[in-house]
């Protein structure tokens, strides 16, 4: 039997997610042969040691130490998967980042029920931010003075765009309560949570329109609060970035 | 030795006299301090309860089947019961929220624990253990009726303006904290209500265990279900405090303003600053102090069901459990561990390498003692002589069904499979794997087992099997199509069972990729199969009502020929549950002795001299 | 059969029922602390801000109140003592001090408290901000007012004086030692006019004023709720002394150790909470 199939998981889309694709397919052929193996053992016992089959029980039953080894194996095998391959694939995915220079970065604020979006620019630097100058009209509390946030680049709400093969770079946070960033295909998934800027990296691999999924309820709109995630060739994204609002042109609000 | 009990027990025997010359109805049923009536009371309210919490996820399933249709039959009844968030009927995503957090809350707080817990503990452990009563009966009362009102308080926030609470049953803050209904401070209030009478239960158990067990009763004697209580009671004891403190600051941030778990610079959802706010804590606090109980909450659930599995498979197999020590060592290691596991609910709040290391190396040593007891359960059937009656067969097919919860913790268990399962429907039938036919089909076995000695009626055995097939048929058609829906990316807690993400599964077509329609369709056939599993629980209650009356009556106090002592008592047992003081000389379950002439003999039987 | 143990040891624990439940208890107790201490730590770890509270709190007065409760829990064990020796008129002269100095404990905390909740802090919208006291519509000193409350009432302008110290800056020499930062606001300094629409909050040292006291609040209130209880208790066990100990000396000399025990735990945590929330 093929798990692979079997578990029907999404078709992947980035670099890391094979790396997430074979633990769980690996932890799964172990699930699979203790429960196969167990169940066959069990299915036997009911059969073979039925009342009107064996009508005296036998006190002892089994003498042996099989289970131990057994129980020993099963250990072995949990050791192997998490120091072989759990965490220093996890390692891999929240301490290696990319520099800023080789990769798409942005910024990604979550508020009920839509998904904020903020890119650097040319410049590579984002606007000023302070705590101080947050207001029912600056949000994010930027800094309409500062130089560097005038080339910022703010797509509409709810729409991610990226070239392919280049890293990206998410700084993930939230405005209001806890969401959850979640990108199936690209086996990405972070929460977004207010206070705590998060950032996280991933190299997409496959172009294509993929949906942002709140995986953290948030209110009456959890369920509605998609986004899109589109991956494009190179050139295509170029296009499309040169076309996006900037800061300055914007005003400063999101809505 | 007699004679120093009686003297010991003398004052005790006066302080108590008055009260039971002539208690009345009041006193026997109601306010009663006998730990068998409080144990009943304790399994009629959670059985209720149960259903309960059935009936909202029947609800809800309705509503993830057929998003935004009108629900059949009590659609109208809602909208005139609660309102606006029923308006034409249909659910909205605040009554999805509300309805989804209070059936988790009751499920686990109001159901299972309960039952599993305070009623078959209440009942069974002073009988096993051959003591005439719990250390302390006032508090054990108090403990129901702390339990009775946090239950008042939880049905009654269904009511308030606003809403029950609609931030799941782990509300998280800020969530939990901004949300503008009352339900939220009910729900505080009637956790801090449930904990405290988890706590003087628990105190309860582990002072009556360790004060009360007959003489002879060491512990290497306990029926292994004992263990379980005592080590489940430690766990209360212990897990449940730091949830009570953050209650009572969650509480203090709804009703004083203050700002444990909201960050500085917080919005609300209409993006203006919260006024008079102060700002300065933390979320993660919230969700680190939730899950220190959340964790180990759950072996709450698992843990006297497995003792319940372990006394009729003992019971039904007419031999000895396998490993009983290894059990005893195992129940231990779980109870210690479970502490030092939560944080693997959070791996995805940007948990750093070191911790996230710490938390699945323990997550994996805690699996070591899981797969240790059930495999002594396994072993224990080998050379067996198996009665396939209505417990025992509950009891048989809770190991493979906790088997396959069990297991699907583990690719939960390392944070880079979490990465994908996380939050989806695999997460939910994982635990429901775990707690649905697992331990709802041990307290199935553990009212069906135990029934003969509370009512000295058997419930109906063709009934019983009609109960059980179906359920396992049913059990398995609802949550087995979760495992497929979680890892192909549909989530949990959407209020329209995922529609709004539908996509295809093939990104090369251009087109918006996402939740296959398949998957999606799979949610009508897992609500069915959720109201068959309804319907199939009619023959149980029906069962459970009709046999108090008209049930086959015991032809004596041991009807299954069980060894352990709450068998040895008269039926039912009388206040004080002992004629005489039991001693006790041997193991649980010395069944099919070499030599012995019957095939099971009593613990409190004396070797022939 | 009737419950074994109320009174006597059992053999081979050597500890009667009651004494066994409290213990248990304690341990849940310590649990509840101590998940209040830890998110404590937390909090201050993570605040930006943290006032010094020597700034805030008056530690003589807190001092004075840690003595209390030490005192009263050696009278809690003289108590106990005294009935092992079967003086019961000793007994109801030490649990009498206990409770008394329960009392003074209570008495003393909520006079602290209300100082605290007379006191304000206000948030101007040019960024500027003090600590002080407010008059209301010619209402010296009211309680539990903020913008929001302001605004509702229709209130327009509040007069506010300022302390001569900002609280959570550093004091001045003289008074850090001494702790006479209260004595000093006696002398009141500026009094100004304030419009309400300039204010952007206003908050008195209640809990929601800022995590601190939040936490102060949460912390030494449960652990008065726990004095208030043992002193109740405790209280019980005095009047009905008599006729209890001539009846059943054993039981009720048990009766006061398990009530000991929990106050100590009482004062035990309050040995806690002074450094953490008075000194550091
Ligand atoms: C009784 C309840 C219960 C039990 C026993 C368990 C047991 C385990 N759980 Fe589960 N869990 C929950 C209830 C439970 N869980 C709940 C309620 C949630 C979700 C909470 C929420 O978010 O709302 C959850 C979520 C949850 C998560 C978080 C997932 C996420 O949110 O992303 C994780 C991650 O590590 C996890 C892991 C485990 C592990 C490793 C075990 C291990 O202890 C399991 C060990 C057992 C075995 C390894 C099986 C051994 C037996 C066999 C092998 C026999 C086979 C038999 C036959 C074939 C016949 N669980
Ligand atoms: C112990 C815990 C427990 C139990 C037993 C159950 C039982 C069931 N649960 Fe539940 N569930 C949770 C705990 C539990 N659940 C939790 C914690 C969540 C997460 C909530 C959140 O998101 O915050 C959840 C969420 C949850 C969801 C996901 C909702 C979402 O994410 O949007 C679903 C979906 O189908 C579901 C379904 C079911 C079903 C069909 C059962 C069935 O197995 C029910 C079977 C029960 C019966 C059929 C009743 C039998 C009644 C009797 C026997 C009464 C007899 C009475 C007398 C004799 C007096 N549950
Ligand atoms: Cu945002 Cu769910
Ligand atoms: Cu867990």
């Amino acid at each position: 039997m093929n798990i692979e199939t079997l578990l029907g998981l999404p078709e992947l889309a980035s670099q890391h997610g094979a790396e997430v694709d074979k633990l769980i397919i690996y932890v799964h052929y172990l699930m699979a042969a203790l429960f196969v193996g167990w169940l066959a053992y069990f299915l036997y016992c009911l059969v073979r040691f039925r009342r009107s089959r064996n009508p005296r029980a036998d006190y002892h039953g089994v003498r042996g130490h099989m289970s131990t080894w057994l129980e020993v194996g099963i250990a072995a095998i949990e050791a192997i998967l998490l120091l072989g391959f759990a965490v220093p694939l996890w390692a891999k995915v929240v301490d290696e980042f990319p520099s800023d220079e080789d990769s798409t970065v942005m910024r990604v604020v979550a508020q009920q029920f839509a998904w904020n979006i903020r890119y650097p620019g040319e410049d590579g630097v984002f606007g000023r931010q302070d705590a101080k100058l947050l207001g029912s009209d600056n949000k994010f509390g930027y800094d309409p003075n500062d130089p560097a946030g005038d080339d910022d680049v703010i797509p509409g709400v709810n729409d991610i765009t990226v070239p392919v093969n280049k890293p990206v770079v998410v700084k993930l946070t939230s405005l209001d309560v806890i969401h959850s960033f979640k990108l199936y295909n690209l086996r990405v998934n972070q929460d977004a949570i207010p206070g705590l800027m998060v950032p996280i990296h991933f190299v997409p691999t496959l172009p294509g329109k993929y949906q942002i999924v709140c995986a953290q309820l948030c209110g009456n709109g959890h369920a509605q609060m998609r986004g899109f995630f589109t991956v494009l060739e190179p050139d295509k994204y170029a296009e499309w970035l040169a076309s996006q609002p900037k800061s300055k042109a914007a005003a400063i609000s999101f809505e | 030795m007699a004679a120093t009990t009686t003297a010991k027990t003398h004052e005790a025997h006066e302080a108590h006299h008055h009260e039971h010359h002539d208690p009345g109805f009041w006193r026997s049923y109601v306010f009663s301090s006998d730990h068998k009536v409080i144990g009943i009371q304790y399994g009629i309210t959670s059985l209720a309860f149960l259903f309960f919490g059935f009936i909202l996820i029947a609800l809800m399933r309705w509503q993830l089947a057929y998003p935004g249709k009108a629900i059949p039959f009590v659609g109208g009844l809602l909208e005139a019961v609660l309102g606006e968030v029923a308006a034409g009927g249909v659910m909205s995503g605040n009554l999805y929220n509300s309805f989804g957090a209070m059936h988790g809350t009751i499920m686990v707080f109001l159901a299972i624990v309960p039952l599993a817990f305070a009623a078959f503990g209440n009942y069974v452990v002073p009988l096993q253990i051959g003591a005439p009563d719990m250390c302390f009966p006032r508090i054990n009362m108090a403990s129901y009726q702390c339990f009775f009102l946090g239950g008042v308080v939880m049905f009654a926030s269904f009511f308030v303006p606003g809403g029950a609470a609609q931030a799941g049953w782990t509300s998280y803050s800020p969530l939990a904290t901004t949300i503008p209904t009352d339900g939220q401070t009910y729900w505080l209030i009637g956790m801090v209500l449930l904990i405290t009478s988890s706590l003087l239960g628990a105190v309860n158990f582990i002072a009556t265990i360790i004060q009360l067990r007959a003489p002879g009763m060491t512990w290497m004697r306990l029926p292994w279900f004992v263990w379980t209580q005592f080590v489940t009671a430690f766990i209360l004891l212990l897990a449940f405090p730091p949830l009570e403190a953050a209650g009572l600051m969650q509480l203090v941030d709804k009703v004083l303003g203050t700002s444990f778990f909201l960050p500085t610079g917080l919005m609300t959802a209409g993006g203006a600053a919260l006024a008079d706010v102060s700002g300065g804590g933390s979320p993660l606090l919230w969700q680190h102090l939730f899950w220190f109980l959340g964790h180990p909450e759950v072996y709450v659930l698992i843990l006297p069901a497995m003792g319940i599995v372990a006394e009729v498979i003992a019971n039904n197999t007419r031999k000895p459990i396998w490993g009983y020590r290894s059990l005893v060592y195992s129940v231990l290691a779980v109870g210690f561990i479970s502490f030092i596991v939560w944080a693997h609910h959070m791996y995805l709040t940007g948990m750093g390498t070191k911790i996230s290391t710490f938390f699945q190396t323990t997550t994996m040593i805690i699996s070591i003692p899981s797969v240790i007891i059930l495999t002594c359960l396994f072993i224990s059937l080998w050379g067996g002589s198996i009665r396939f009656n209505t417990p025992m067969l509950f009891a048989l097919s809770f190991l493979p069904m906790f088997g396959i919860g069990g297991l699907t913790g583990l690719p939960l268990g390392f944070n880079f499979s979490d990465l994908l399962l996380h939050d989806t429907y695999y997460v939910i039938a994982h635990f429901h794997y775990v707690v649905a036919p697992g331990t709802i089909f041990a307290l199935f076995a553990g009212v069906y087992f135990w029934y003969p000695k509370i009512t000295g009626r058997k419930m109906n055995e063709t009934l019983g099997q009609i109960h059980f097939w179906l359920s396992l048929i049913c059990m398995n058609l609802v949550f087995y199509p979760m495992f497929k829906q979680g890892v192909s990316g549909m989530n949990r807690r959407m209020a329209d069972g995922g529609a709004t993400y539908l996509g295809v599964d093939d990104v090369g077509s251009g087109e918006l990729v996402g939740t296959p329609q398949a998957m999606i369709d799979l949610n009508v056939n897992i609500s069915h199969a959720a109201w068959a599993l309804g319907l199939a629980q009619l023959p149980f209650i029906f069962n459970f009502f009709w046999s108090m009356f008209a049930g086959r009556r015991v032809e004596n106090d041991n009807p299954w020929q069980a060894t352990t002592l709450e068998w040895q008592t008269p039926t039912p047992p009388p206040h004080g549950n002992f004629d005489k003081e039991p001693v006790v000389y041997r193991g649980p379950y010395e069944y099919s002795v070499p030599g012995a002439k019957a095939d099971f003999i009593p613990q409190n039987q004396p070797d022939p001299a | 059969m009737d419950i074994p143990y109320t009174t006597t040891p059992r053999e081979d624990t050597g500890l009667y029922n009651a004494k066994v439940g409290i213990w248990l208890f304690l341990a849940s107790e310590v649990m509840l602390f101590g998940a209040l201490f830890s998110s404590y730590i937390l909090l201050r770890v993570g605040a930006d801000w943290w006032p010094a509270p020597r700034s805030i709190l008056n530690i003589p007065i807190g001092t004075f109140n840690t003595a209390v409760l030490i005192i009263s829990s050696v009278t809690v064990v003289l108590a106990w003592a005294s009935l092992k020796m079967n003086q019961l008129s000793k007994f109801k002269l030490y649990q009498g001090i206990t409770i008394l100095c329960a009392l003074i404990f209570v008495g003393v905390k909520s006079v602290e408290y209300t100082e605290k909740w007379k006191h304000y802090e206000i948030w101007l919208n040019d960024g500027s901000n003090y600590s002080g006291h407010i008059d209301v519509n010619g209402k010296h000193n009211p309680f539990f007012y903020t913008h929001n409350k302001l605004v509702s009432e229709g209130v327009t302008e509040i007069t506010f004086t300022k302390d001569p110290h900002k609280y959570g800056d550093p004091l001045p020499e003289k008074a850090a030692g001494g702790g006479e930062a209260h004595a000093a606001e006696a002398h009141a300094h500026e009094s100004m006019v304030i419009k309400t629409e300039d204010i952007k909050r206003l908050s008195a040292f209640v809990p929601a004023h800022s995590t601190y006291f939040a936490i102060y609040f949460t912390m030494t209130g449960l652990h008065a709720l726990h004095v208030i209880g043992g002193a109740l208790v405790m209280f019980y066990l005095w009047i009905t002394a008599g006729s209890w100990f001539r009846s059943r000396p054993e039981q009720f000399t048990n009766r006061i150790e398990v009530s000991g025990l929990f106050w100590h735990f009482v004062d035990l945590v309050w040995i806690f909470l002074f450094p953490i929330l008075y000194l550091m």
